[in-house]
């Protein structure tokens, strides 16, 4: 019994990946949830579990390849009986949906759950898929393809409630990924084609030119799409960190010993969590189409995390409701999952607010770019000893540079200034922050 | 650039105003773009309006009603011979219908604050182009819309340049009408051209290279239209070429490959149309061009430059009027950051002889072709009350099907009002309808439409 395994739509307006490695060879006997291929896609590098036990008759794809949602990546032969029915044999891409599969049957792929197989149109599969023109709009809007999508109208025609059903699935809990912007032209990276063209650098000297990788031009474009669509203000502010530097490090071996390590960005989420709490309109999403301000009722908060491949913002959710030193084992497991590149797109979204501690590189300060479609972001350099004036006596004090930037049509400076003052107050008297943990 | 020479920098300028140029210039300025149209004749309409669809659609009206006034002997109604003023028929072509839709184009282009300059436009880079012409001047853009179009083909060997021969665009003019006209080439515009000449009282002759009229369309549509030819031409020459064309005292001598040499007053070739991509300094931009001419496109009308988007005829096949100007929306739209693409299923054709032509989608040969099942239904207009009451029975309604799912890949029609009929299989075919969902409309009774509802009835007759 042969069949084919393509490439699952991995939800969020993802339609490609790149291929990283392939683990297995042709001939390979494997088990069912057997590393088969590692991905890379805009979100994260990810590996994709076999779907079934079988043995490998031919990889599709190899490492570095390009491959767009839909793609064969193997074929497999001698599939265990039971796992699924047989591919149609009339160059069908896809198999359906088998009974024996979870029901969710185009989830991303992650490491928890194993992606399935991506449902087959019904029929012809050369051709448009059928969709009324309004559809196919609608598709394009919320970067669903529609290839990927399990039809429900007659005929196998695909409605407007298959492709929002899709892009819910893709999306974070709370409502849909906002739409990618359609790139306005030719070039695989949207600004360039608004910017000027180049000049040829050659006459002055010798270049070398570099393909970007997918995270790279991910990060472009959400910048872009960000610099260019939020008026952005920014408020500066200093906390004296002094008392809570004594706390963590007095707490340090207590903390180690229960399998945590105490850090400064861990109280950060837990202060940021309680002040946004008070500040709901930075935990929120401007509508623009509706008008409206979605304020979140959770407090998902994303970690910046640099990777040698690049910029990473893992989610830890509910902060809020959790205890520090959870917060704190968390966000450890987070980063290390992040920097050996086996985040799944499940710790990678739904986040609603932002930290980026830059501390560890130094500097005095930065200004950083809201993280689309959140409202705020908060950035904090290095601490530093300086030299404080306390009732007329020059004191040395631990202090600790912070830079919050939010949407101006959100807020105004007078919010942003009160919900940094209520950080800096929870930040510099840890004792008030213990209250709320 | 040299002092004094005009400097415009603009959002978008379309170069040429034909059906998809002022598309698209019209939705860019709707858009919020700062548009201009840069036209060799400086006017908005194109081939489509001054040398192509409107004015042949005008002639072929006034073909229309002299075959009416001729069949209505059979019915018990004789008006006599008609009497044509060719001077008034022109001056109401020019005047009443290509004037007053130029004029219209114009009176939207200033109401959108869209400028129409005058000259031929030469691209100098990605980002720049100079209008030669009568006010010489330099256009910065971020993008260019090329729509240069398509001229008629001139083959080797036919005479081109020789006096009496010439292209649609001469035929329309309608200088005078030869008693004796050769028609080379059996598709659409000699077809129409030539139904116009023979309804003004030529003698028309038809050369046809391939085996049959209207190649690549399904044969069971050309039938009633070929039937209908053969009465209305002199003589139709299939699987025939021409060997020769020269001038011979004041008429046109022509050999036919196996026949002798005859003479002909006039000698129209129609033997389809080539892309318009030359002359225009693409060169100096990323533009890709075939060795036809043909600008090379993506779904979303972007070129291989990503300043430079091009729709019509000078992107290839079909070039037809109506898919340019969708193809323009798109250019503009996608200019403008929207998330639009040429992802059309349905370009409907109309071929408008007597009877018309129409199809959209698949047809019955593209299936055959590709080896895909597909099931056929054909209504024949012999059974429809409303085509009886016309006295028009010379027509037939098919529908092409998805055997597993129902769905209607492809519709055509011959008969009389096909071209119109067509728009409700284009619905049907681009929004994925079913045969049963035809089948389930109420269509007007009695109607030619019925013939529609009919088909897919037949379809699901046994279910």
């Amino acid at each position: 019994m042969a069949r084919q395994f393509v490439l699952p739509d991995l939800g969020e307006g993802l339609t490609e990946a790149e291929i990283v490695a392939v683990l297995v060879r042709e001939g390979d006997v494997i088990q069912e949830d057997a590393p088969l291929l590692e991905v890379e896609t805009d979100k994260a590098q990810v590996q994709i579990p076999s779907p079934v036990g079988g043995r490998v008759e031919k990889i599709h794809v190899e490492a570095g390849q390009t491959v767009k949602v839909g793609a064969v990546l193997v074929t497999f032969a001698d599939v265990e009986s039971g796992a699924v029915a047989a591919a149609p044999d009339r160059g069908s891409v896809a198999t359906p949906p088998s009974p024996a599969m979870p029901p969710s049957v185009a989830a991303p792929p992650s490491a928890a759950t194993p992606p399935s197989v991506a449902p087959a149109a019904p029929s012809s599969r050369s051709g448009p898929v059928p969709a009324t023109p309004s559809t196919r709009r609608l598709a394009r809007e919320l970067g669903v393809d529609l290839r990927a999508v399990l039809p429900t109208g007659p005929g196998g025609r695909v409605t407007d409630d298959d492709v929002r059903a899709a892009a819910a699935r893709a999306s974070t809990p709370a409502r849909a990924a906002p739409p990618r912007p359609a790139p306005a032209a030719a070039t695989p990276l949207a600004p360039a084609a608004l910017a000027p063209p180049l000049p040829r650098f050659e006459q002055w000297g010798p270049v070398e030119r570099a393909p970007l990788s997918h995270l790279r031009r991910t990060i472009a474009e959400r910048m872009t799409l960000s610099a260019s669509l939020i008026p952005h203000v920014t408020h500066f502010d200093r906390a004296d960190i002094t008392d809570l530097d004594a706390l963590i490090r007095n707490n340090l071996e207590a903390a180690r010993a229960r399998g945590v390590t105490l850090t400064l960005t861990g109280f950060l989420l837990k202060a940021a969590a309680v002040a946004l709490g008070a500040h709901p309109q930075f935990n929120a999403s401007l509508d623009t189409a509706s008008g409206e301000l979605i304020l979140k009722r959770y407090h998902h908060l994303g970690v910046a995390v640099a990777t040698e491949r690049g910029l990473i913002v893992p989610v830890i959710r509910d902060v809020d409701k959790k205890p520090l030193l959870a917060v704190a084992r968390e966000l450890a497991a987070l980063a290390q999952r992040v920097r050996e590149g086996k985040a799944t797109l499940d710790d990678l979204r739904g986040g609603t607010f932002t930290i980026t501690n830059i501390g560890a590189l130094g500097g005095t300060g930065a200004i950083p770019i809201i993280n689309y479609p959140e409202v705020a972001i908060l950035a904090v350099a290095r601490a530093r000893e300086e030299a404080v004036v306390r009732g007329g006596t020059i004191v040395p004090r631990l202090i600790l540079p912070l830079t919050l930037t939010f949407d101006h049509r959100v807020a105004d400076g007078a919010d942003g200034a009160r919900l940094a003052a209520d950080l800096v107050r929870l930040l510099e008297h840890p004792d008030q922050l213990l209250l709320e943990l | 650039m040299v002092m004094g020479d005009l400097l415009r920098e603009v959002d978008a300028v379309v170069v040429g105003g034909g059906p998809g140029g002022y598309s698209a210039a019209f939705r860019a300025a709707e858009l919020g773009l700062d548009t201009v149209v840069v036209d060799a004749g400086k006017r908005l309409g194109g081939a489509c309006l001054f040398e192509g669809c409107i004015p042949s659609k005008a002639l072929l009206h006034v073909a229309q009603v002299v075959h009416e006034v001729e069949r209505a002997k059979e019915i018990g109604v004789e008006y006599g011979e008609p009497k044509i003023s060719i001077e008034t028929l022109r001056a109401w072509k020019d005047d009443r219908v290509i004037g007053k839709l130029a004029r219209g184009l114009d009176g939207v282009a200033l109401r959108r604050g869209v400028e129409v300059i005058g000259g031929r436009a030469v691209f100098e880079g990605s980002s720049a182009l100079r209008v030669e012409g009568d006010t010489p001047q330099k256009i910065v853009f971020k993008h260019a819309i090329v729509a240069t179009g398509s001229l008629p083909a001139v083959l080797p060997g036919l005479g081109s340049g020789t006096a009496g021969v010439m292209d649609s665009t001469g035929a329309l003019e309608l200088a005078d009408v030869p008693a004796e006209l050769l028609v080379i080439g059996g598709g659409y515009v000699g077809l129409e051209l030539g139904t116009v000449y023979a309804a003004l009282g030529s003698h028309v002759t038809l050369v046809e290279m391939t085996d049959g009229l209207l190649p690549g369309v399904d044969r069971d549509l050309v039938q009633p239209l070929a039937r209908r030819i053969d009465k209305l031409f002199a003589a139709v020459h299939l699987r025939s070429k021409v060997a020769a064309v020269r001038e011979a005292a004041g008429r046109v001598e022509v050999q036919i490959e196996g026949q002798e040499a005859r003479s002909f007053d006039r000698v129209l070739v129609a033997v389809g149309r080539r892309a318009q991509s030359t002359g225009l300094g693409l060169e100096s931009t990323r533009v890709q061009i075939d060795e036809r001419g043909v600008i090379g496109i993506d779904e979303r009308c972007r070129t291989a430059d990503p300043r430079v988007f091009a729709v019509g005829d000078v992107t290839g096949e079909p070039m037809l009027a109506h898919r340019a100007m969708r193809q323009g929306r798109i250019a503009a739209e996608v200019i403008a950051g929207r998330a639009s693409e040429f992802d059309n299923v349905a370009v409907p054709a109309v071929v408008f002889t007597d009877p018309e032509v129409a199809w959209c989608g698949l047809t019955e040969r593209e299936a055959n072709e590709a080896n895909r099942p597909v099931k056929v239904a054909r209504f024949q207009w012999a059974a429809s009350g409303r085509a009886a009451t016309l006295a028009r029975s010379d027509g037939l309604t098919k529908l092409i099907v998805d055997p597993e799912s129902g769905r209607v890949l492809g519709v055509g029609v011959v008969g009389p009002g096909a071209g119109e009929l067509i728009a409700e299989g284009a619905l049907a075919v681009e929004t994925a309808a079913l045969a049963e969902d035809v089948a389930a409309t109420i269509h007007a009774h009695p109607t030619l439409s019925e013939t529609f509802m009919e088909a897919a009835q037949s379809l699901l007759a046994g279910g």
